[in-house]
C-alpha cells in the first residue's frame, strides 16, 4: 500500500531544539531496532546550538541508487526511496559516498547500508514515520499541505536543493520563510555564507552567553 | 498501453527519456514496480530453457545409466574352500560385480548362500543375526531374509543381491549375481 498522496513530509529546522527525541524514537523502531536512522547535525557547532534534523529526502532521481553497482537500492511507487535490499547489497559505500544531503550510513556489523526509509511500514497504512510522531516542536512535520498552511503561514515548502552543478528535487520538503522565497536552496553557497543570526557564546567562562552582537 | 518496462518513472540524471536511454537502464530499473516485474517474452524464455534444461538432464542421465548399467560377463572367482566354514559360520569376501564387500553364509551343512553386504536403502554394512536368520543392518534397524535376501523389517524395500556360488571340487566360486527385483 503507498503512503497516501496528500500526506507529505516537511522538515522546519528553524524548529528543532536538538532534543534528540526524534533520534531515540527512530532507534526504537521495529524494524531497526537500536540503530536510529535519523541524523542531529550541528549547523555551525562552534558559534552555534542550532540543530537540524536529518532525514533521507527521498530524491525524484536518487543518486544514492544511480551509484549503487549492486542494484540494490530501490524507489517505491510512491516515490519512497526504501533502504538497501539486504540480499544485494556488497557494502561498497558508494551511496554514502555519494548522496548530497549525506544520508544513507554504512553498518559495518551487518555490512548492509541502512537509511531512512520514511518508515515506511508506518506510512504506507497511514501513520507518521517515529520521528515525526514525537518531535515536539514540530521541525518534523508529516501530514496535509492545507493543514501545514493553516498552522505555519509564514513558512513555505521547497523540495529543489543545489548542489554546485547539480539540482535534486525531492519528495521530502524543507520549510523556507515565505518571505522571498527561494525557488530552491543551494547548498553549497550557503556552507560558505556567514550567519546572519546572533552569535552565542557557548563558553561560559566569556561571561554573558549571548553578546547580542549582530552579523551581517 | 505503455509496457511497464518501459513506462517512465524516475528520471534518468541527463534527463532524456528511457527510450533514448541504454539498455541496461530498462535492465536494472530504479523503481521497484518495474525491478519486479518479469515481461510475459522473459518468463516464456526462462520456462523454456528450465524445459529445456530438464530434457537434457534426463537424456544424459538415462545414456549414462545405459552405459553403466549393461551386464558385463561375470567372473568366477575363488572365495573359500568348502570345508573351511563352519556350520552357522559367516565368512566376508570381496565380489566386485556384486557392489564390493559381500557374506558367505552357511547356514546349515549343505547350504552356502551369498549376499551382497550393502544394505539397499543407504548402503550400510549388514551383520547376520544367526539366531533369528537375519541380516541386519545397524544404521535404521533394516532386517533382510538371511536364506532369500528380501527385506523383513526397516525402510530398505529391495531384496539384497544374492551372489552365484558353483561348488568347484570342494572350492566355492562366486559366479555372478542376481540383481534384486524392485
Amino acid at each position: 500500500m503507498p503512503v497516501p498522496d496528500d500526506m507529505e513530509f516537511f522538515i522546519d529546522p528553524n524548529r528543532c531544539i536538538g532534543c534528540r527525541a526524534c533520534v531515540q524514537a527512530c532507534g526504537e523502531c521495529d524494524t531497526h531496532r537500536g540503530h536510529p536512522m535519523i541524523q542531529l547535525e550541528y549547523v555551525d557547532r562552534a558559534h552555534s546550538t542550532q540543530t537540524v534534523p536529518v532525514v533521507c529526502m527521498h530524491c525524484e532521481s536518487p543518486t544514492c541508487a544511480e551509484v549503487c553497482p549492486a542494484d540494490a537500492i530501490k524507489k517505491e511507487e510512491d516515490g519512497v526511496v526504501l533502504s538497501a535490499r539486504k540480499p544485494r547489497c556488497v557494502g561498497c559505500n558508494n551511496c554514502v559516498l555519494a548522496c548530497p544531503f549525506g544520508v544513507p550510513k554504512m553498518d559495518t556489523e551487518y555490512d548492509l547500508m541502512m537509511k531512512c526509509d520514511m518508515c515506511y511500514d508506518r506510512t504506507s497504512v497511514g501513520r507518521k514515520p517515529m520521528c515525526a510522531s514525537v518531535c515536539p516542536s514540530g521541525a518534523l512535520f508529516f501530514g496535509t499541505r492545507e493543514r501545514l498552511a493553516a498552522e505555519r503561514p509564514r513558512s513555505a515548502p521547497v523540495n529543489r536543493f543545489q548542489f554546485g552543478g547539480q539540482t535534486v528535487t525531492t519528495k521530502v520538503r524543507m520549510l523556507t520563510p515565505r518571505d522571498g522565497r527561494p525557488e530552491y536552496v543551494d547548498v553549497v553557497s550557503a556552507m560558505s555564507e556567514e550567519s546572519a543570526g546572533k552569535r552565542i557564546s557557548l563558553d561560559p567562562m566569556l561571561g554573558a552567553m549571548y553578546d547580542g552582537e549582530d552579523e551581517t | 498501453m505503455i509496457p511497464l518496462e518501459m513506462a517512465e518513472r524516475t528520471a534518468a540524471p541527463d534527463g532524456r527519456p528511457m527510450a533514448e536511454q541504454p539498455a541496461w537502464r530498462r535492465d536494472f530499473p530504479i523503481d521497484l514496480p518495474q525491478d519486479q516485474y518479469v515481461a510475459r517474452r522473459d518468463f516464456t524464455r526462462f520456462m523454456m530453457m528450465t524445459s529445456v534444461a530438464c530434457a537434457a538432464g534426463q537424456v544424459l542421465l538415462g545414456v549414462r545409466n545405459w552405459l553403466h548399467g549393461r551386464p558385463v560377463a561375470a567372473t568366477a572367482q575363488p572365495i573359500a574352500r568348502a570345508d573351511e566354514i563352519p556350520v552357522g559360520g559367516v565368512k566376508p569376501f570381496l565380489y566386485p560385480e556384486a557392489g564390493g564387500p559381500c557374506l558367505l553364509l552357511r547356514p546349515d551343512a549343505q547350504t552356502f548362500l551369498a549376499f551382497g553386504q550393502k544394505c539397499t536403502h543407504l548402503g550400510c554394512a549388514v551383520v547376520p543375526d544367526a539366531e533369528k536368520k537375519r541380516l541386519l543392518c545397524p544404521c535404521h534397524k533394516g532386517a533382510f531374509d538371511a536364506t532369500t535376501g528380501r527385506p523383513l523389517a526397516g525402510p530398505p524395500r529391495r531384496p539384497l543381491p544374492r551372489v552365484a556360488l558353483e561348488n568347484r571340487d570342494g572350492v566355492l566360486y562366486a559366479v555372478g549375481v542376481d540383481e534384486p527385483s524392485a
